[in-house]
């Protein structure tokens, strides 16, 4: 079973990446960008036992930073 | 005073700690492998130094913060025995809970390497006392991640309960309300990201680094 984990700033966490890649992009000419913010992507190649709470786990004392970042779970069965 | 320095895979600081804890207590510290699950007996401090500890992988310090070692600097915080992190050792410290808030990307998100002027706003603490409240002193910076972040609430204890020791006197990094250095709640457990270590002789180019050594061993041998 795989899972992906969406780590995400909390709204209101200044993104200073997110900030650069925002005028990176008007720099290329893309115009009406209102603004960007940056995160990541974890994927997990897990055993078919694992439990949602085992991937909170995971996600609230290693993956995610609870005090600046959210954390979104998508298990991906039959992956 | 014994003390230890632990070391992380990527540490760089840890030397420099080493030698200038050497030179003001007159004793080697301990290098305690991050692999280790105890410390040794009797420390009167312990330091967790600068670096890129884990190439700064997933984010900086969150590798480190949950190695074996700091299962053992837990414990020994929780009993009083003075902590200090510094830069990368902030960073760790931070992220294994024992200071609160985050440091983030720097604000202007290059690299800072140089001089900065700071204020220490509390000479009161274990580790300020060779200072007086409000001096002015000079440390090195040298972080990419030094942008001290925490909700508003959290800045408001911080100041209201003296638990801010430094704050720097000129842009560095973003920092909210310019915060360089914060003490935990029992006063025992210091995290900054300038380097005292780094300025603890006339040859660095200055010595106010060295005050915090000195009076760190004062009040631990007082």
């Amino acid at each position: 079973m795989k899972a992906r984990v969406f780590i995400t700033l909390k709204s209101g966490v200044l993104d200073p990446q997110g900030k650069a890649i925002h005028h990176a992009l008007e720099g290329l000419g893309f115009s009406g960008v209102n603004d960007v913010r940056a995160g990541k992507l974890i994927e997990l190649d897990l055993a078919d036992s694992t439990s949602d709470s085992e991937i909170e786990d995971m996600c609230r004392k290693l993956l995610a930073n609870t005090v600046i970042e959210n954390f979104r779970i998508e298990r991906l069965e039959n992956a | 005073m014994k003390s230890a320095v632990i070391v992380f895979p990527g540490s760089n600081c840890d030397r420099d700690l080493a030698v200038a804890l050497e030179q003001v207590t007159g004793r080697k510290p301990a290098m305690v492998w991050h692999r280790e699950a105890e410390l040794p007996d009797g420390l009167d401090f312990i330091g967790i130094p600068g670096g890129f500890s884990y190439g700064d992988y997933l984010r900086s310090g969150a590798m480190a913060a949950r190695s074996p070692v700091m299962g053992a600097v837990r414990n020994a915080a929780s009993r009083g025995v003075p902590v200090i992190g510094i830069c990368n050792g902030f960073q760790v410290l931070t992220e294994a809970g024992l200071l609160p808030g985050a440091l983030m990307r720097n604000a202007g998100l290059r690299f800072v390497c140089r001089g900065v002027r700071l204020r220490v706003e509390n000479s009161q603490s274990l580790f300020t006392s060779g200072y007086d409240s409000g001096e002015e002193i000079v440390f090195p910076v040298a972080h990419h991640d030094g942008n001290y972040q925490a909700d508003d609430a959290t800045l408001d204890r911080l100041e209201g309960e003296g638990r801010v020791a430094l704050r720097y006197l000129e842009e560095c990094n973003g920092s909210a309300r310019d915060i360089a250095g914060i003490l935990n709640d029992a006063g025992n457990v210091l995290g900054l990201m300038p380097h005292p270590e780094r300025v603890i002789e006339p040859a660095h180019g200055g010595t106010d680094g060295r005050r915090l050594f000195e009076g760190l061993l004062e009040t631990v041998a007082a």
